[in-house]
Order: C-alpha cells, then sequence, then structure tokens
C-alpha cells in the first residue's frame, strides 16, 4: 500500500478532498496516465479523430437506447407501432429515435474509417498487435449489434432479413438446423426471436463492448499511439524521459478533438435533422411498413454497412466454389514446387489440398457462402502477421503500394453498392471479382507487401508547426 | 492521396460498364409532387378534410390521433365538427370501421394502415413516397376487365377501386401497340393519354390541386414531427456552425506554441 498523502498546509477544500480519494483510488494516477501524461505524437493528421468520434457515437448510441427503453416494447405485436408511438406521442422521441437510427450508420461510417486509418498507417504492426485485435473484436460486436438491433422496429426489412442471416446459419453442416433454431428460438422468426434480440441489443452486447472499448484503450495507452510516420516516438525521449516528438493528450489532443467532434455533429445534423432516412440507406423504405411472416418483400437488402459481406455471401456460387478450388490447387502446387519444404511437409501440403476441394465440393456452396462472410471479418484478426513490410506506414512503402489500397477499398466500395442492389448477373460476375480481390488483398500480403523499393524512414516524426 | 483517387478513377473506369445498369424497376414513371404544399397550412388542412373523408371509410391511420392536427392549425373544436365521427374522441386515433376480414372479401385485401404510408411507398431512383402516391391518384383509369371496373398506371391491377372518381370523373386509358424494344417479335402496350368518358366534380388543374393537397396530408401524417424537426434542424446548425468556429480556434491557438 502506498504511503498515506497529505495535502499541503492551507490547501482549499477542492485539493483536500483530491488527496483523500488518492489515498484511497488512483484518481490522478489514471487521469495522468491516460490524459495530462498521455504522450501522443504531435504528428497526427485528420485520420485520427476517428477514434474519439467512435467513442462519442458510442456513448450517444447507449444514451439515446436508455430512452428507447423507456418506450419500446419488445412484443411482436406492439413492437412497430411502439416505434410510431416514440416517433409522434413520446415528446422529443423522434429525436431521440433519429439519433440512434443515424447513430448507426455514422457508428460504421466512423468505425470504418477508423480501421482504414489502421490499415495505411500500419497502426496494428508490433507492438500493436492486441490494440488491433480488440479493435476487430470490437467490429465483431458491433455487427452483432446492428444485426439485432435491426429486428427491432419490427418493419419488413427487420422481419426478412433477420430471416434470411438467420437462415444462413442452417447451412452449416450437422448442426446448422439446430443452430439456426436456437438463435431465432422458433421455427420462423418470430417473438421469441424478437425478445431474444432485444435482450442481446440492450444488455449483453454493451457489456462486451464497452468491456472492449476499455481494452482497446488500456492497450493503446501501454504501448502508445502510432502515428502516420510510424515511427516510435518513444525512440527518442528528452532529459524528463518524455517522447521529443509526443504531447500530451490533453489539452492538445482533448482541444483538437473537441473541434472534430463539433464538425462531426454539424454533419450528423445534416442527416438527423434532413435527411434522417438516408436516402433509404439509413433507414429503409420497406421498413416502414409492418412485419408480415406471409409476405415476402420482393428485394431484401441488408443495411448498408453489411452490403460488402452480403455481396460476397451472394457472390459465393457453385461456379465461385469451383473457382476457390482451383486457385487452392494451384497454390499447394506452387507450395510444393517452389516452397522448399521437405517431403514430408510437402506430403502434408498435398494432402490437405486434396482434403479442402474434396470438403470444398462435398458441401453446399450456401455454406461456403456464410463461409467466406465469415472468413472476410476474420480475416482481419490476422493482418498483423500478414503484413511483412519493412516499414509501417504508407508514406515509406513503394508508391505503386497506394494502387493496391486504393483497389482494394474501390472494390470494397462496389461490394457494397451491389449488396444493396437486386442479384443481376453482371453484377455477380463484379461481386466475384471483387470478393476475390478482398481475399486476395489479405492473403497475398505475405509477398506484396515486401517487394518493392522502400523509402528510408526517418528517425523522428514528420512535423509542421501550424 | 493524389494517386490513391487517381487509381480509383482508373478502375472505376474498367469495372462501371460491367455493373448493372441503374436499378430502375421499370413502370410507369413518378410525376413530382409539388412540395411547397408542404408549407402550404391551408393545403394541409383541405388535405385532412379529402383524407377524413374519402379515404377513412376503408383506411385506417392507427398511429395517428386526430388532435395532433393542431399542428397543422386546426383546433379541437374545428376537428370534432369536420373530421370526427360521431362516436369518437379528439384524442383518438384514426380508426377505420370497416371490418378488415369482410375487407378481404371485397377487395381481395385489407385495405393497409395509412398512418407511414408516404414513407414506406418510396424508391431508389424512382422517387419518394409522395411523389408515387401524387401519380397514383392522377393515373386511375376505367377497366372493364378488372372486379371493381377501375385499374391504375401507377399500381397496375390496384385492388382499390377509384375513391375520388366523383371528383375527377371517369376516364379512359389509351394504349398503341408497338414492337418490344428488346424482342421485335413481341408487341406491347404503350400508354399514349387519357380520354375523359363522363366528367367529375372538378376540372383537371383543380383535381389536381385537390390529390396535391390530400397528398401532402399523407405526407405529414407520415411524420407529423417533419416540420419541427426542420425548424430545430436549422437552429441547430447554427449553433453547431458556430461551436465549430470557435473550437477550431481553440485548437489552433493551443497548438500555435508546438514546434
Amino acid at each position: 500500500m502506498a504511503e498515506m498523502q497529505t495535502a499541503p498546509a492551507g490547501a482549499g477544500a477542492g485539493r483536500r478532498l483530491l488527496t483523500w480519494v488518492d489515498n484511497r483510488f488512483p484518481l490522478t494516477k489514471l487521469y495522468n496516465e491516460h490524459m495530462a501524461q498521455y504522450y501522443a505524437p504531435k504528428n497526427f493528421n485528420v485520420w485520427y479523430v476517428f477514434g474519439s468520434l467512435a467513442m462519442l457515437v458510442l456513448v450517444m448510441q447507449i444514451l439515446t437506447g436508455i430512452f428507447l427503453t423507456m418506450h419500446y416494447k419488445p412484443d411482436a405485436a406492439k413492437a412497430f407501432e411502439s416505434v410510431e408511438y416514440i416517433m409522434r406521442d413520446v415528446p422529443w422521441g423522434w429525436l431521440v429515435r433519429y439519433m440512434h437510427s443515424t447513430g448507426a450508420s455514422a457508428f460504421f461510417i466512423v468505425v470504418y474509417l477508423h480501421m482504414f486509418r489502421g490499415l495505411i498507417y500500419g497502426s496494428y504492426r508490433k507492438p500493436r498487435e492486441l490494440v488491433w485485435l480488440f479493435g476487430c473484436a470490437i467490429f465483431l460486436c458491433l455487427m452483432a449489434e446492428a444485426f439485432m438491433g435491426y429486428l427491432l422496429p419490427w418493419g419488413q426489412m427487420s422481419y426478412w432479413g433477420a430471416q434470411v442471416i438467420v437462415n444462413l446459419f442452417s447451412a452449416v453442416p450437422f448442426i446448422g438446423p439446430d443452430l439456426s433454431l436456437l438463435i431465432r428460438g422458433d421455427y420462423v422468426v418470430g417473438d421469441a426471436t424478437l425478445n431474444r434480440f432485444f435482450s442481446f441489443h440492450v444488455i449483453a452486447v454493451p457489456l462486451v463492448l464497452l468491456g472492449l472499448v476499455a481494452a482497446h484503450i488500456i492497450a493503446l495507452h501501454e504501448v502508445g499511439s502510432n502515428n502516420p510516420d510510424g515511427v516510435e516516438i518513444k525512440d527518442a525521449k528528452d532529459a524528463r524521459g518524455n517522447p521529443v516528438d509526443g504531447i500530451p493528450f490533453h489539452p492538445y489532443y482533448t482541444v483538437h478533438d473537441i473541434y472534430a467532434v463539433s464538425v462531426f455533429l454539424f454533419i450528423f445534423s445534416l442527416v438527423l435533422f434532413f435527411a434522417p432516412e438516408g436516402g433509404g440507406y439509413f433507414l429503409e423504405f420497406n421498413n416502414f411498413i409492418e412485419a408480415n411472416p406471409l409476405k415476402t418483400p420482393p428485394h431484401i437488402a441488408p443495411v448498408w454497412y453489411f452490403t460488402p459481406y452480403y455481396s460476397m455471401l451472394r457472390a459465393t456460387t457453385d461456379l465461385m466454389v469451383n473457382i476457390l478450388a482451383i486457385i487452392l490447387a494451384i497454390a499447394a502446387a506452387l507450395a510444393i514446387l517452389r516452397g522448399g519444404f521437405r517431403a514430408p511437409a510437402k506430403i502434408a501440403i498435398a494432402v490437405a489440398a486434396i482434403v479442402a476441394v474434396f470438403l470444398l465440393k462435398a458441401f453446399d456452396a450456401k455454406f461456403w457462402g456464410v463461409v467466406v462472410m465469415g472468413a472476410a471479418v476474420l480475416i482481419l484478426f490476422v493482418l498483423p502477421w500478414l503484413d511483412r513490410s519493412p516499414v509501417k506506414s504508407i508514406r515509406y512503402r513503394p508508391g505503386w503500394h497506394k494502387y493496391i489500397y486504393a483497389v482494394f477499398v474501390f472494390f470494397f466500395l462496389v461490394l457494397g453498392y451491389l449488396g444493396s442492389q437486386p442479384p443481376s448477373t453482371g453484377g455477380n460476375v463484379v461481386s466475384q471479382i471483387g470478393t476475390l480481390v478482398y481475399f486476395g488483398f489479405f492473403l497475398l500480403m505475405p509477398w506484396w507487401s515486401r517487394l518493392g523499393t522502400f523509402k528510408p524512414v526517418p528517425n523522428r516524426v514528420t512535423f509542421q508547426s501550424h | 492521396m493524389k494517386k490513391l483517387l487517381l487509381s480509383v478513377l482508373v478502375v472505376l473506369g474498367f469495372v462501371l460498364p460491367l455493373a448493372p445498369a441503374a436499378a430502375n424497376e421499370g413502370g410507369y414513371p413518378w410525376d413530382s409532387f409539388p412540395r411547397t404544399k408542404m408549407t402550404d397550412q391551408a393545403a394541409l388542412q383541405n388535405g385532412a378534410r379529402i383524407f377524413t373523408n374519402y379515404c377513412l371509410s376503408c383506411h385506417s391511420a392507427t398511429y395517428m390521433r386526430y388532435n395532433r392536427l393542431h399542428d397543422i392549425g386546426l383546433s379541437d373544436d374545428q376537428i370534432r365538427k369536420n373530421l370526427l365521427f360521431a362516436t369518437d374522441k379528439v384524442g383518438d386515433t384514426m380508426k377505420t370501421t370497416l371490418d378488415p376480414r369482410q375487407a378481404k372479401d371485397w377487395f381481395g385485401a385489407a385495405p393497409p394502415d395509412l398512418s407511414v404510408i408516404a414513407r414506406s411507398r418510396a424508391e431508389m431512383g424512382k422517387g419518394s413516397g409522395a411523389d408515387y402516391l401524387y401519380t397514383l391518384w392522377r393515373t386511375f383509369y376505367r377497366d372493364d376487365a378488372k372486379p371493381t371496373g377501375w385499374n391504375n398506371l401507377a399500381f397496375p391491377d390496384i385492388a382499390m377501386p377509384h375513391a375520388l372518381w366523383q371528383l375527377q370523373g371517369e376516364r379512359r386509358a389509351k394504349f398503341v401497340e408497338v414492337k418490344d424494344e428488346h424482342d421485335p417479335s413481341r408487341k406491347t402496350h404503350r400508354f399514349v393519354g387519357f380520354e375523359q368518358i363522363t366528367p367529375g366534380a372538378l376540372d383537371e388543374r383543380q383535381y389536381d390541386e385537390a390529390v396535391g393537397d390530400l397528398v401532402a396530408y399523407l405526407q405529414w401524417m407520415g411524420e407529423p414531427a417533419q416540420g419541427t424537426r426542420v425548424r430545430i434542424g436549422v437552429g441547430v446548425l447554427v449553433f453547431l456552425g458556430l461551436l465549430v468556429l470557435i473550437t477550431w480556434r481553440l485548437s489552433s491557438a493551443y497548438w500555435r506554441t508546438v514546434h
């Protein structure tokens, strides 16, 4: 136990209270470690605001969620009505509801941008692997949270979207039908589903989410933030042991982030007050029709933030499975011929490849679609071990690496667009190409990330004073 | 960054031609609803009158309370005298007396609730729900092949008869046979215009005005708070605009000394 401290003589009541608390709880210590003496690189650019903004949106979603829960009825007979009740009869209910529904989309926008920042500046590289892993887990939780939350308004798109996605689980071999029954709590999406999704959306997932966010930040503050140069600021310290290129988070980044928050809120309010439906992307038009289990809408599309993955699911046809099998066979052949493995390892690779190809053909393409969709998210977790480039930041990578990132982002957006559209032959070919590009980007990263002439990385960050 | 943008544009050039043509579901194109009616209280009130007189006998608007009409300038007294059924109270929601089961027997489908109809009928790339409703109410025509004797261009094979026919009168739709654009061996009908059979109580211009009022009301009823929302939104943006300015200067003031 630390020595009991005493406030200096003649100190004010506030100072004495703080000393009293500090003797019992590390309040000042925590404040210093995470705010006043947390040194962040001073060369952050605009890409570095999205983490704070994600926190802001999280808090906003929780607060608005609390008020929505006061008036919402998780009952298949009353859910749709209760949402309209919130929109009409609850004072300021429309504002709280729109904040929550627009907030869901805003959350994904800032999180996608936050992830992209990590991607281009190599923020996932050693020693920040755990920061990235916690982040990926947050993203996964966020998807679960959004998916289950979307059922609650009990509109047609809520209902049929949930029906389609839960049915996907039934494609899992052997346990599929039981698994989807367990998720639904019924043979079709119904009152039981609504109640359990409500429970998960309001309690279970947010609890996990908050825990993960805490872990994400603790891990970040342990290793320190990366920066656009990918230079470790801890390598250059001044006489007092503080990083020369670092700057205390408070007040410098707090004022900086408050500015970012104001700009964000301005854009957020533009949507919230003048286009809360987001052109049919944030609130789908069909969702203003109450769920009807007897009437399937002609076109079921998930909300925009899921559409890239939904596209990959739809792209996985029998043809796509054949292409994957061929790619797998070629990869195995290359590994055996050019990999420089010993004979037993070569045999193991050959056997594994044959088994994998056999499995690909043994199960339905629908199942592999689910696997592809899941793998598209899970592959993010191994990114720190896929990237072998000698530098972290895109700034010091060969120029053509930028084109690779651009193609990747472009196809991700195209996949997103196609996932919101009804299926079409041309669209399906494009999504198949997009799926291959998406996975190729990650799976070939151990090779392409090492190629090319890298630029020399400076010892200190590049910073121009404002 | 420039390279990034450039390469996105280049790839765009390759892939866009492969993407499916703009998802136009086809069908009769929608006219655009005169949006200025949304700020015209007289139009909204007239719309409410047409709605309660013509629509509410078969359709409900269960999430809409009569006294919410205060927002478009009607008093409790006016609502009670002009819009309420004898048994309703001013705080009630807009219910219908039509039994949904009977309705299903008569029309083949239960008339949908109209509380949020204007919001639900929007279609990406085609128009807003108000555009759709405005078109729907101006494209009814006589069709003896249908059980109700009515058909509609915006909603082919509609189960609802033309509830406003006394206002518009009866019209016939003229079609010509043309070769199918995609398959010259087939012929399709193309709509060329309406022909008035019997006159209605209103002429065409007056009828369009009346329908515009009705649709304005339906659009308003879909989200009664929409006027408040926009009004508050302007204030919020002014406030946030100032906040952006202040926080920008604040941030600059702190960062000026960082070298």
